[in-house]
Protein backbone atom coordinates (compact mmCIF):
# COMPACT_ATOMS: atom_id res chain seq x y z
CA UNK A 1 0.00 0.00 0.00
CA UNK A 2 1.34 3.25 -1.01
CA UNK A 3 1.24 5.86 1.73
CA UNK A 4 0.12 9.12 0.24
CA UNK A 5 2.29 11.81 1.67
CA UNK A 6 -0.43 14.44 1.53
CA UNK A 7 -1.95 12.56 4.23
CA UNK A 8 1.26 11.84 6.04
CA UNK A 9 1.33 16.27 5.85
CA UNK A 10 -2.28 16.77 6.91
CA UNK A 11 -1.74 14.37 10.07
CA UNK A 12 2.00 15.84 10.67
CA UNK A 13 0.78 19.05 10.79
CA UNK A 14 -1.78 18.71 13.73
CA UNK A 15 1.37 19.23 15.60
CA UNK A 16 2.06 22.50 14.09
CA UNK A 17 2.11 22.80 10.69
CA UNK A 18 -0.20 24.30 8.35
CA UNK A 19 -1.30 22.47 5.54
CA UNK A 20 -2.64 24.50 2.41
CA UNK A 21 -3.68 22.91 -0.92
CA UNK A 22 -2.82 24.97 -4.07
CA UNK A 23 -5.36 25.51 -6.06
CA UNK A 24 -3.59 24.37 -9.55
CA UNK A 25 -6.45 22.95 -11.66
CA UNK A 26 -5.16 19.20 -12.90
CA UNK A 27 -6.74 15.89 -12.66
CA UNK A 28 -7.13 13.85 -9.76
CA UNK A 29 -4.67 11.37 -8.90
CA UNK A 30 -7.23 7.57 -9.02
CA UNK A 31 -7.62 6.51 -5.52
CA UNK A 32 -5.04 3.57 -4.54
CA UNK A 33 -2.69 4.56 -7.82
CA UNK A 34 0.59 4.38 -7.32
CA UNK A 35 2.89 7.68 -7.87
CA UNK A 36 6.33 9.07 -7.15
CA UNK A 37 5.83 12.55 -5.63
CA UNK A 38 8.40 14.18 -4.37
CA UNK A 39 8.61 17.64 -2.14
CA UNK A 40 10.64 20.07 -1.66
CA UNK A 41 11.66 23.08 0.74
CA UNK A 42 11.34 26.52 0.21
CA UNK A 43 13.02 28.77 2.82
CA UNK A 44 12.95 33.05 2.36
CA UNK A 45 14.31 36.17 3.73
CA UNK A 46 16.80 35.14 6.20
CA UNK A 47 18.54 38.33 6.03
CA UNK A 48 22.07 37.06 7.38
CA UNK A 49 23.23 40.00 8.74
CA UNK A 50 20.70 42.01 10.23
CA UNK A 51 20.81 43.26 14.03
CA UNK A 52 17.94 44.69 15.56
CA UNK A 53 17.16 42.98 18.83
CA UNK A 54 14.16 43.97 19.10
CA UNK A 55 12.64 42.40 16.31
CA UNK A 56 15.22 39.18 16.91
CA UNK A 57 17.50 39.05 19.89
CA UNK A 58 18.37 35.01 18.14
CA UNK A 59 19.13 37.21 14.90
CA UNK A 60 22.54 35.05 14.76
CA UNK A 61 20.67 31.74 16.01
CA UNK A 62 17.89 31.65 13.72
CA UNK A 63 18.71 30.51 10.52
CA UNK A 64 20.91 27.65 12.17
CA UNK A 65 17.82 26.47 13.97
CA UNK A 66 15.92 26.38 10.45
CA UNK A 67 18.65 24.08 8.97
CA UNK A 68 18.24 21.80 11.96
CA UNK A 69 14.62 22.04 11.91
CA UNK A 70 14.91 20.89 8.13
CA UNK A 71 17.48 18.37 8.68
CA UNK A 72 15.01 16.85 11.82
CA UNK A 73 12.42 16.47 8.41
CA UNK A 74 11.98 12.67 9.08
CA UNK A 75 11.56 12.51 5.35
CA UNK A 76 14.24 15.01 3.73
CA UNK A 77 13.33 16.83 0.86
CA UNK A 78 14.39 16.06 -2.61
CA UNK A 79 15.61 20.14 -2.89
CA UNK A 80 16.00 23.29 -1.01
CA UNK A 81 15.26 26.30 -2.50
CA UNK A 82 15.97 30.12 -0.96
CA UNK A 83 13.54 32.71 -2.61
CA UNK A 84 15.74 35.69 -1.83
CA UNK A 85 17.34 37.91 0.33
CA UNK A 86 19.85 35.39 2.15
CA UNK A 87 21.60 38.11 3.37
CA UNK A 88 20.75 41.86 4.63
CA UNK A 89 21.89 44.51 2.77
CA UNK A 90 25.15 46.49 3.38
CA UNK A 91 26.38 49.14 1.55
CA UNK A 92 30.37 47.54 2.31
CA UNK A 93 31.18 45.62 -0.38
CA UNK A 94 33.66 43.29 1.82
CA UNK A 95 30.79 42.88 4.38
CA UNK A 96 28.58 42.25 1.57
CA UNK A 97 30.54 38.80 0.39
CA UNK A 98 31.55 38.47 4.29
CA UNK A 99 27.64 37.51 4.95
CA UNK A 100 27.53 35.72 2.12
CA UNK A 101 30.28 33.57 2.82
CA UNK A 102 28.67 32.89 6.49
CA UNK A 103 25.30 31.89 5.15
CA UNK A 104 26.83 29.63 2.33
CA UNK A 105 28.45 28.01 4.96
CA UNK A 106 25.70 27.61 7.46
CA UNK A 107 23.34 26.12 4.87
CA UNK A 108 26.37 23.74 4.27
CA UNK A 109 25.05 21.74 6.88
CA UNK A 110 22.02 20.95 5.38
CA UNK A 111 21.59 16.76 4.77
CA UNK A 112 19.82 17.82 1.30
CA UNK A 113 22.98 18.77 -0.90
CA UNK A 114 20.27 19.99 -3.94
CA UNK A 115 20.31 23.40 -3.28
CA UNK A 116 19.26 26.26 -5.02
CA UNK A 117 19.63 30.38 -4.27
CA UNK A 118 17.92 33.52 -5.40
CA UNK A 119 18.62 36.65 -4.70
CA UNK A 120 16.54 39.09 -2.87
CA UNK A 121 17.32 43.09 -3.08
CA UNK A 122 19.37 43.10 -0.02
CA UNK A 123 21.36 40.07 -1.50
CA UNK A 124 21.77 41.74 -5.09
CA UNK A 125 20.06 45.52 -5.93
CA UNK A 126 23.03 47.61 -4.45
CA UNK A 127 26.03 45.97 -7.03
CA UNK A 128 23.40 44.50 -9.74
CA UNK A 129 23.74 41.13 -8.42
CA UNK A 130 27.03 41.08 -8.37
CA UNK A 131 28.78 39.57 -5.31
CA UNK A 132 25.50 36.91 -5.22
CA UNK A 133 26.69 35.71 -8.71
CA UNK A 134 30.12 35.38 -7.05
CA UNK A 135 28.81 33.13 -4.50
CA UNK A 136 25.52 31.58 -5.53
CA UNK A 137 25.72 31.60 -9.23
CA UNK A 138 23.25 32.53 -11.81
CA UNK A 139 20.19 34.81 -10.51
CA UNK A 140 17.98 33.43 -13.14
CA UNK A 141 17.30 30.07 -14.45
CA UNK A 142 15.53 26.85 -15.05
CA UNK A 143 15.77 23.43 -13.95
CA UNK A 144 13.03 20.13 -14.22
CA UNK A 145 12.61 17.61 -11.38
CA UNK A 146 10.28 14.99 -11.69
CA UNK A 147 8.16 16.50 -14.34
CA UNK A 148 8.07 19.49 -12.99
CA UNK A 149 9.42 22.43 -14.59
CA UNK A 150 11.10 25.15 -12.50
CA UNK A 151 11.48 28.91 -13.53
CA UNK A 152 13.82 31.27 -11.27
CA UNK A 153 13.10 34.48 -12.21
CA UNK A 154 15.24 37.30 -10.99
CA UNK A 155 12.98 40.55 -10.12
CA UNK A 156 15.77 42.37 -7.63
CA UNK A 157 18.91 42.53 -9.24
CA UNK A 158 17.52 46.07 -11.14
CA UNK A 159 17.24 48.47 -8.26
CA UNK A 160 13.93 49.41 -9.48
CA UNK A 161 12.50 45.91 -9.21
CA UNK A 162 12.40 45.30 -13.05
CA UNK A 163 12.75 41.71 -14.46
CA UNK A 164 13.68 43.60 -17.20
CA UNK A 165 13.16 42.93 -21.14
CA UNK A 166 16.31 40.83 -22.06
CA UNK A 167 15.15 38.39 -18.89
CA UNK A 168 11.32 38.76 -20.32
CA UNK A 169 12.48 37.42 -23.97
CA UNK A 170 14.83 34.69 -22.37
CA UNK A 171 11.51 34.10 -19.99
CA UNK A 172 9.39 33.82 -22.95
CA UNK A 173 12.01 31.26 -25.12
CA UNK A 174 12.06 29.07 -22.37
CA UNK A 175 8.24 28.67 -21.92
CA UNK A 176 7.56 28.53 -25.52
CA UNK A 177 9.55 24.98 -25.44
CA UNK A 178 6.86 23.95 -23.55
CA UNK A 179 3.74 22.30 -23.74
CA UNK A 180 0.48 24.49 -22.39
CA UNK A 181 -0.47 21.67 -19.72
CA UNK A 182 3.30 21.51 -18.61
CA UNK A 183 3.49 22.09 -14.59
CA UNK A 184 5.44 25.07 -13.97
CA UNK A 185 6.56 26.49 -10.46
CA UNK A 186 7.95 29.78 -11.03
CA UNK A 187 10.76 30.83 -7.91
CA UNK A 188 10.80 34.82 -7.39
CA UNK A 189 11.45 37.09 -4.62
CA UNK A 190 9.10 40.26 -5.25
CA UNK A 191 5.66 39.25 -5.87
CA UNK A 192 5.01 39.69 -9.75
CA UNK A 193 1.00 41.11 -8.96
CA UNK A 194 0.71 44.49 -7.21
CA UNK A 195 -0.02 43.43 -3.71
CA UNK A 196 0.73 46.46 -2.43
CA UNK A 197 2.45 48.81 -4.40
CA UNK A 198 2.03 51.72 -1.51
CA UNK A 199 4.59 48.97 0.51
CA UNK A 200 7.17 48.46 -3.03
CA UNK A 201 5.52 45.16 -2.63
CA UNK A 202 5.20 44.81 -6.61
CA UNK A 203 7.15 43.83 -9.39
CA UNK A 204 7.07 46.95 -11.92
CA UNK A 205 7.20 44.84 -15.09
CA UNK A 206 5.75 41.68 -13.00
CA UNK A 207 2.07 41.78 -15.54
CA UNK A 208 4.78 41.29 -18.16
CA UNK A 209 5.64 38.02 -16.48
CA UNK A 210 1.97 36.70 -15.90
CA UNK A 211 1.20 37.71 -19.07
CA UNK A 212 3.94 35.05 -20.70
CA UNK A 213 2.89 32.59 -18.50
CA UNK A 214 -1.32 33.12 -18.29
CA UNK A 215 -1.55 30.94 -22.06
CA UNK A 216 0.01 27.54 -18.89
CA UNK A 217 -2.35 26.11 -17.47
CA UNK A 218 -0.32 24.53 -14.54
CA UNK A 219 1.60 27.32 -13.29
CA UNK A 220 1.87 28.51 -9.07
CA UNK A 221 4.48 30.91 -8.04
CA UNK A 222 6.59 30.95 -4.79
CA UNK A 223 8.26 33.75 -3.61
CA UNK A 224 9.22 35.78 -0.46
CA UNK A 225 9.93 39.54 0.14
CA UNK A 226 6.88 40.17 2.38
CA UNK A 227 8.12 38.17 5.57
CA UNK A 228 4.39 36.23 5.87
CA UNK A 229 2.30 34.14 4.08
CA UNK A 230 -0.07 35.39 1.60
CA UNK A 231 -2.38 33.29 -1.02
CA UNK A 232 -3.52 35.17 -4.21
CA UNK A 233 -4.64 34.29 -7.72
CA UNK A 234 -4.37 36.32 -10.72
CA UNK A 235 -6.49 34.35 -12.62
CA UNK A 236 -5.99 30.79 -12.50
CA UNK A 237 -2.02 31.40 -11.14
CA UNK A 238 -1.16 30.77 -7.54
CA UNK A 239 1.13 33.20 -6.21
CA UNK A 240 2.20 31.98 -2.51
CA UNK A 241 4.33 33.71 -0.23
CA UNK A 242 6.68 32.71 2.25
CA UNK A 243 7.44 33.39 5.80
CA UNK A 244 11.16 34.75 6.93
CA UNK A 245 13.57 33.17 9.11
CA UNK A 246 14.31 36.70 10.38
CA UNK A 247 11.05 39.43 11.50
CA UNK A 248 8.11 39.14 9.71
CA UNK A 249 6.13 41.90 8.64
CA UNK A 250 2.49 43.47 9.12
CA UNK A 251 -0.18 42.40 6.77
CA UNK A 252 -0.47 44.56 3.75
CA UNK A 253 -1.32 48.08 3.85
CA UNK A 254 -2.92 46.91 7.40
CA UNK A 255 -0.95 49.98 9.18
CA UNK A 256 0.84 53.28 7.84
CA UNK A 257 3.95 52.05 7.69
CA UNK A 258 5.47 48.73 6.89
CA UNK A 259 7.85 47.64 9.54
CA UNK A 260 8.87 44.99 11.66
CA UNK A 261 6.73 43.36 13.82
CA UNK A 262 8.30 42.93 17.15
CA UNK A 263 9.61 40.02 18.75
CA UNK A 264 7.21 38.14 20.83
CA UNK A 265 8.94 36.84 24.50
CA UNK A 266 5.77 35.14 25.06
CA UNK A 267 5.63 33.52 21.65
CA UNK A 268 9.78 33.54 20.49
CA UNK A 269 10.07 32.81 16.70
CA UNK A 270 5.82 33.63 16.04
CA UNK A 271 5.82 34.22 12.39
CA UNK A 272 9.23 33.14 11.70
CA UNK A 273 8.92 29.56 9.45
CA UNK A 274 9.54 27.55 6.35
CA UNK A 275 7.22 25.54 4.25
CA UNK A 276 7.45 22.44 2.53
CA UNK A 277 5.36 21.99 -1.23
CA UNK A 278 4.57 18.49 -2.07
CA UNK A 279 4.38 17.78 -5.86
CA UNK A 280 2.36 14.88 -7.31
CA UNK A 281 4.19 13.36 -10.91
CA UNK A 282 0.96 11.89 -11.99
CA UNK A 283 -1.21 15.27 -11.18
CA UNK A 284 -1.13 18.71 -11.39
CA UNK A 285 -1.61 19.86 -7.23
CA UNK A 286 1.13 20.58 -5.05
CA UNK A 287 0.13 20.50 -0.92
CA UNK A 288 1.77 22.83 1.05
CA UNK A 289 2.56 22.61 4.82
CA UNK A 290 3.97 25.73 6.94
CA UNK A 291 6.26 24.70 9.43
CA UNK A 292 7.62 27.14 12.10
CA UNK A 293 11.61 27.14 12.99
CA UNK A 294 10.65 26.23 16.65
CA UNK A 295 8.20 24.21 17.65
CA UNK A 296 6.18 25.42 20.88
CA UNK B 1 -8.28 38.73 -12.55
CA UNK B 2 -7.16 41.36 -14.79
CA UNK B 3 -3.76 42.90 -13.70
CA UNK B 4 -3.69 46.54 -13.52
CA UNK B 5 -0.87 48.00 -16.30
CA UNK B 6 0.46 50.77 -13.98
CA UNK B 7 1.00 53.86 -15.87
CA UNK B 8 3.77 55.47 -16.19
CA UNK B 9 5.14 59.22 -16.45
CA UNK B 10 8.35 59.98 -16.47
CA UNK B 11 10.36 62.97 -15.96
CA UNK B 12 10.32 65.34 -19.29
CA UNK B 13 7.83 63.25 -21.04
CA UNK B 14 5.22 64.42 -17.79
CA UNK B 15 6.38 67.93 -17.84
CA UNK B 16 5.52 67.64 -22.06
CA UNK B 17 1.96 66.39 -21.34
CA UNK B 18 1.42 69.08 -19.03
CA UNK B 19 2.68 71.60 -21.69
CA UNK B 20 0.94 70.43 -24.31
CA UNK B 21 -2.51 70.34 -22.27
CA UNK B 22 -1.38 74.52 -21.45
CA UNK B 23 -1.62 75.11 -24.97
CA UNK B 24 -5.46 74.43 -25.67
CA UNK B 25 -7.86 76.83 -26.77
CA UNK B 26 -8.97 77.47 -22.88
CA UNK B 27 -6.26 78.58 -20.61
CA UNK B 28 -5.31 75.90 -17.92
CA UNK B 29 -4.31 77.13 -14.56
CA UNK B 30 -0.53 77.43 -14.03
CA UNK B 31 0.43 73.81 -12.51
CA UNK B 32 1.96 74.89 -8.66
CA UNK B 33 5.25 73.30 -8.74
CA UNK B 34 6.06 71.51 -5.48
CA UNK B 35 10.20 70.73 -4.86
CA UNK B 36 10.82 67.41 -3.04
CA UNK B 37 14.52 66.44 -2.26
CA UNK B 38 15.45 62.71 -2.03
CA UNK B 39 18.27 62.00 0.32
CA UNK B 40 18.80 58.41 1.88
CA UNK B 41 16.64 57.48 3.56
CA UNK B 42 14.00 60.16 3.29
CA UNK B 43 11.82 62.76 1.56
CA UNK B 44 11.43 66.63 1.92
CA UNK B 45 8.45 67.43 3.06
CA UNK B 46 7.39 63.93 3.82
CA UNK B 47 4.05 65.52 3.67
CA UNK B 48 2.65 67.45 0.88
CA UNK B 49 -1.14 69.23 0.76
CA UNK B 50 -2.37 69.61 -2.74
CA UNK B 51 -6.28 70.11 -3.63
CA UNK B 52 -8.09 68.30 -5.81
CA UNK B 53 -8.09 68.97 -9.21
CA UNK B 54 -5.41 71.91 -8.83
CA UNK B 55 -2.54 70.83 -11.36
CA UNK B 56 0.70 70.43 -10.23
CA UNK B 57 4.44 69.62 -11.29
CA UNK B 58 6.86 68.26 -9.10
CA UNK B 59 10.28 68.88 -9.11
CA UNK B 60 12.27 65.94 -7.48
CA UNK B 61 15.80 66.12 -6.74
CA UNK B 62 18.47 63.77 -4.87
CA UNK B 63 21.29 64.86 -3.01
CA UNK B 64 22.57 61.36 -2.81
CA UNK B 65 21.56 58.35 -5.01
CA UNK B 66 19.47 57.05 -7.29
CA UNK B 67 15.94 56.82 -5.80
CA UNK B 68 11.96 56.86 -7.26
CA UNK B 69 9.16 58.05 -6.31
CA UNK B 70 5.85 56.40 -6.92
CA UNK B 71 1.92 57.19 -5.75
CA UNK B 72 0.84 54.19 -6.59
CA UNK B 73 -2.91 55.54 -5.57
CA UNK B 74 -2.28 57.72 -8.79
CA UNK B 75 -0.71 55.38 -11.20
CA UNK B 76 2.28 57.51 -11.67
CA UNK B 77 6.13 57.74 -10.79
CA UNK B 78 9.06 58.92 -11.64
CA UNK B 79 12.72 57.89 -11.37
CA UNK B 80 15.08 60.93 -9.35
CA UNK B 81 18.79 60.67 -10.74
CA UNK B 82 21.40 62.43 -8.79
CA UNK B 83 22.51 65.59 -10.67
CA UNK B 84 18.97 66.20 -12.40
CA UNK B 85 15.59 68.08 -11.54
CA UNK B 86 13.23 65.87 -12.75
CA UNK B 87 9.62 66.65 -13.09
CA UNK B 88 6.36 64.67 -12.75
CA UNK B 89 3.02 66.63 -13.31
CA UNK B 90 -0.44 65.29 -12.11
CA UNK B 91 -3.57 66.81 -11.19
CA UNK B 92 -5.27 65.13 -8.04
CA UNK B 93 -8.58 63.65 -8.98
CA UNK B 94 -9.66 62.47 -5.90
CA UNK B 95 -9.20 63.38 -2.00
CA UNK B 96 -7.54 61.50 0.34
CA UNK B 97 -4.17 61.06 2.21
CA UNK B 98 -2.36 58.77 -0.16
CA UNK B 99 1.38 57.24 0.36
CA UNK B 100 4.31 57.98 -2.19
CA UNK B 101 6.86 55.73 -1.62
CA UNK B 102 10.55 55.16 -3.12
CA UNK B 103 10.36 52.66 -5.30
CA UNK B 104 13.72 52.20 -6.44
CA UNK B 105 16.02 49.89 -3.78
CA UNK B 106 18.02 52.39 -2.06
CA UNK B 107 20.01 50.92 1.37
CA UNK B 108 19.36 49.45 4.68
CA UNK B 109 16.21 51.99 5.54
CA UNK B 110 14.87 52.09 1.57
CA UNK B 111 11.91 50.36 3.24
CA UNK B 112 11.06 53.03 5.73
CA UNK B 113 11.57 55.69 2.55
CA UNK B 114 7.85 56.88 1.89
CA UNK B 115 5.66 60.54 2.44
CA UNK B 116 2.17 61.07 2.62
CA UNK B 117 -0.30 63.11 -0.10
CA UNK B 118 -2.73 64.88 1.90
CA UNK B 119 -5.42 65.96 -0.98
CA UNK B 120 -8.54 68.01 0.24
Amino acid sequence: MTIDRRTFLQLAALGGGAVFASSLAGAARAAGADYDDFYFVQLSDAHWGFNGPAVNPDARGTLPKAIEAVNALAEQPDFVVFTGDLTHTTDNPVERRKRMGEFKEIVSKLKVKDVRFMPGEHDAALDHGKAFGEHFGDTHYTFAHKGVNFIALDNVSDPAARIGDEQLAWLSAELARLPKDAKIVVLTHRPLFDLAPQWDWATRDGAKAIELLMPYENVTVFYGHIHQENHRMTGHIAHHSAKSLMFPLPAPMSQPKREPIPWDAQNPYRGLGFREVEAEEKGAKLAITELPVVRA
Amino acid sequence: MVIPRRRFVIGAGAAAVAAIAGAGAFAAPKPRTVKIVARRFQYTPNTVKLEKGEPVVFELTTQDVFMGMNIPDFGIRSDIVPGKTMKLAFTPDKAGTFTFVCDVFCGDGHEGMSGTLVVT
